[in-house]
């Protein structure tokens, strides 16, 4: 159901053969397409008025490039649209304050995920040498505070277990919030993550109870934790929670599915406020910081490629671009290159979450779910050790690696042959991809010329 | 289904209760309940494309989705070209019965097999199974049933303890094994313990997951299997729960769930808040299956028998213009 937005261009800019060109005469078509597809990605319908509006003169008022079809014209300045409305930034978490510690709290709808967010972003504050502290204050959902102090065990974060006395459950929530702060400031933790109760916009006693929390904690975030796959009503719950709370950013989450997400404009059109995180699996390692043009990719229906593509640019240099895009059609990609790729790669970020931005249709499928190696950066380095424990034969032709030499690769590496096997079969699939890559005659232009909105979204900032 | 087998609702109606709720949420801000398309409507002595356009934007803001607001406007249309001075009643009419006619779904009739009867709860995470199961528990209860909850989400941090507050509330029993234990052996246990005790229904409650996971579909696959194996025919429902909020992506969640769960019926909760949940409409229609619920709030009673006609009152309902 969902096609890729150039796919649906490329079908209107069929029907108009010989013409090939944006006008006055076959805009509507195109900007029907644009319309729908945002529709389908759950873009609020007022934004996407907008932002077709805007489109419609910037692509009238668009010089011809010659090197892009009409689809592909489209398609960018729909993605610079986008980026505008979205921001550019990718935002950070301010944790500034004089008297620490300082304070996260979360705030969103039921269901929507702050506890794992939570637990999540405590893992990552830690990773980054902070000492957080966890409470729960959701003394509503049956479980909710075991919940919580279980994945901060996972977290290995220390969470706030003390029982309210109050039967009130607003006075019991507030007593355990000063509680928590207390105990976080006597064990000299920086930041104090709160996991609050999941609530309507709609509920004015717990929206007062949240306001009475923030009053009472002078948090230096409020984060609003929303689902990836909400619709329509994204605008009007994140609107409502804003207009209350007045919160500093947003976190979605269940990126792991495969909703477009829209809401993230939404959201930010609605409320002015960045996008900071974005939570995208069970495990407490699946929260990304959040990067607007990658959502944009994903909106349109071009998985990240493009972000892909524009993170290699910056990091392979020309000349090694071109050498490995004529590799790559010579089917000559060799473990050798494998390797320079993964050191590469390495540059850019870690190679899961590399894998991941891949979109989850198409040639891309594979790649995806179960098939998905999964890769940490541990894993990496071993890789590297087991390519340099290859002859130079090996590293040309893989298929020479029969049995006997991968037992000597791996004793040779300090891994084991069901590595080296792993690892063999994870260059076969990347090969393969690479393949599908460079037969992509608008992806293999976007790969090789430099001159790429790429490079003004590095440069801009 | 349930509610027929288990005798008729008793409580107080659907669009009552749904009403009552929202009223009490929104009497502040939103002083009426005026329906949007009424709104749209209100003194129109013919059809324009203008009110047209603004009644697939209603339709697309209530998360029907563009491609099914379309198809139903351009019926509309049809019948507006047919009667160039149609009314705004008659126009209001075509409209909601044509929504109605989605939403209704011939469900075979159930048979009447022997007890337990078992019923699975299955949707992605926080969605809201455990809630709703709960409050299915209470309607079983009040009905004066037997129940065994069957606690097979041995994967989320502290899934059984929730579970478990539910099993208390309701005064149910409940069967479990430790977290991380497979979800199809708790299964076998419960499924076992009601066949022999002759308890007259089984409830499971799953793992919230998301439906891009072929590992996760599949163990779904396998807890079904398992129940058959116990009992014949078993799960006799298994039911998606989805919540109001979810925009399109609730199609593809009903095929997935479907292809791997065999999915009899959609369950859909947090119609308390301001969502409108318009994709059941897309479901219904698509995947010819039928939403049997409604959960309205996180207590006991507020769960309550699907009636497409309020549903599709209700779909309009609230005004508050807001961007
Ligand atoms: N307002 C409202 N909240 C609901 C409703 N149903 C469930 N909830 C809330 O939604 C949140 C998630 O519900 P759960 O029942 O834990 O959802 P779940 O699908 O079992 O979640 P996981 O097992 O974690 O995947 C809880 O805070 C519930 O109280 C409803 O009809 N209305
Ligand atoms: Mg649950």
């Amino acid at each position: 159901m969902f096609d890729s937005l150039t796919d649906r261009l490329q079908r209107v800019f069929k029907n108009l053969r010989g013409e090939g060109k944006i006008s006055e005469a076959n805009i509507g078509d195109t900007l029907e397409a644009v319309r729908l597809a945002l529709l389908d990605a759950d873009v609020h319908h007022a934004v996407v008025d907008q932002v077709v509006g805007d489109l419609r003169v910037k692509a009238l008022g668009q010089e011809v490039m010659a090197s892009l079809s009409p689809a592909e014209q489209v398609v960018k300045i729909l993605r610079d649209e986008l980026l505008e409305v979205l921001g550019r930034q990718t935002a950070k978490l301010n944790l500034k304050t004089s008297r620490p510690p300082a304070v996260i709290l979360m705030a969103g709808l039921q269901g929507s995920g702050k506890t794992t967010t939570c637990a999540k972003l405590a893992r990552m504050l830690r990773q980054q040498g902070h000492r957080p502290y966890l409470v729960s204050v959701d003394v509503y959902r049956p479980a909710a505070r075991e919940q919580l102090a279980l994945l901060a065990g996972q977290a290995e974060t220390p969470v706030f277990a003390g029982a309210p006395a109050s039967g009130d459950p607003t006075q019991a929530v507030l007593e355990l919030a000063r509680a928590a702060r207390r105990e976080a400031v006597n064990r000299g933790c920086d930041v104090l993550l709160v996991d609050t109760a999941g609530r309507l916009h709609l509920d004015d006693a717990l929206m007062s109870e949240m306001r009475q929390l923030k009053e009472l904690l002078a948090p230096n975030e409020i984060l609003f934790v929303a689902d990836a796959m909400t619709g329509q009503d994204a605008a009007r719950s994140a609107g409502e929670f804003h207009r209350q709370l007045q919160f500093s950013g947003a976190v979605l989450t269940k990126m792991d599915g495969d909703s477009r997400g829209g809401a993230a404009l939404s959201i930010h059109h609605v409320t002015g406020q960045p996008i900071k995180f974005l939570g995208s699996s069970e495990r407490l390692d699946g929260l990304e910081v959040f990067h607007p043009d990658r959502i944009v990719g994903r909106i349109l229906g071009m998985g990240d490629i493009l972000t892909l593509i524009e993170r290699a640019e910056s990091a392979v240099d020309k000349q090694q671009a071109a050498e490995l895009e004529k590799k790559l059609q010579s089917d000559a990609f060799s473990l050798e290159d494998f390797r320079d790729q993964l050191r590469q790669v390495r540059k850019l970020g870690p190679l899961d979450s590399l894998m991941k931005m891949m979109p989850k249709v198409g040639p891309f499928a594979a790649l995806q779910g179960r098939g998905r190696p999964e890769v940490d950066e541990g894993q990496l380095t071993r890789i590297e050790a087991i390519i340099n424990s290859m002859t130079a034969e090996e590293r040309r032709r893989h298929q020479v690696i029969n049995g006997s030499r991968r037992k000597r690769i791996a004793r040779g590496s300090g891994t084991s042959v069901q590595e080296v096997n792993q690892l063999l079969k994870q260059y076969v699939q990347m090969r393969k991809m690479f393949k599908t890559f460079s037969a992509s005659p608008f992806l293999r232009k976007r790969m090789m010329d430099m001159d790429l909105p790429g490079q003004e979204l590095e440069a801009g900032g | 289904m349930i509610q027929t087998l288990f005798g008729p609702e008793k409580k107080a109606g659907f669009l009552e209760r749904l009403q009552n709720k929202m009223a009490g949420a929104v009497e502040k801000t939103r002083a009426s309940l005026v329906s949007r398309v009424d709104e749209i409507l209100r003194g129109k002595t013919e059809i324009s494309p203008e009110t047209l356009r603004e009644l697939e934007t209603a339709l697309i803001a209530a998360d029907v989705g563009a491609a099914t607001a379309r198809e139903i406007i351009a019926h509309l249309r049809q019948a507006a070209a047919a009667e160039p001075h149609m009314d705004a009643e008659t126009a209001r009419q075509l409209l909601q019965n044509e929504l109605i006619q989605c939403l209704k779904v011939a469900v075979p009739p159930v048979e009447n097999a022997a007890p337990p009867r078992v019923i699975m709860l299955v949707g992605v995470n926080g969605a809201g199974k455990t809630t709703t199961l709960g409050k299915l528990t209470q309607r079983y209860r009040d009905e004066g049933k037997t129940v065994i909850l069957c606690a097979a989400d041995t994967f989320r941090a502290a899934a059984g303890e929730q579970l478990q507050a539910w099993a208390e509330r309701t005064g149910t029993e409940m069967i479990h094994q430790k977290p991380g234990a497979d979800p199809s052996a708790v299964i076998f246990d419960a499924l076992t313990a009601a066949k022999a005790r002759g308890t007259d229904c089984v409830l499971i409650d799953t793992a919230g997951r998301l439906h891009t996971k072929d590992n996760l579909m599949q163990e779904l696959a396998k807890m079904r299997r398992t129940a058959g194996r116990v009992i014949a025919g078993a799960p006799h429902e298994i039911y998606l729960v989805l919540d109001a909020t979810t925009g399109q992506n609730g199609l593809q969640q009903a095929r997935q769930f479907t292809a791997a769960a065999g999915i009899t019926g959609v369950i859909v909760t947090k119609l308390d808040g301001t969502a409108r949940g318009g994709i059941v409409i897309a479901i219904a229609r698509e995947l010819k299956l039928p939403v049997c619920y409604a959960g309205v709030g996180e207590k006991l009673d507020d769960l309550i028998p699907f009636q497409a006609e309020t549903f599709v009152h209700s779909l309009f309902g609230g005004t508050a213009a807001f961007l």
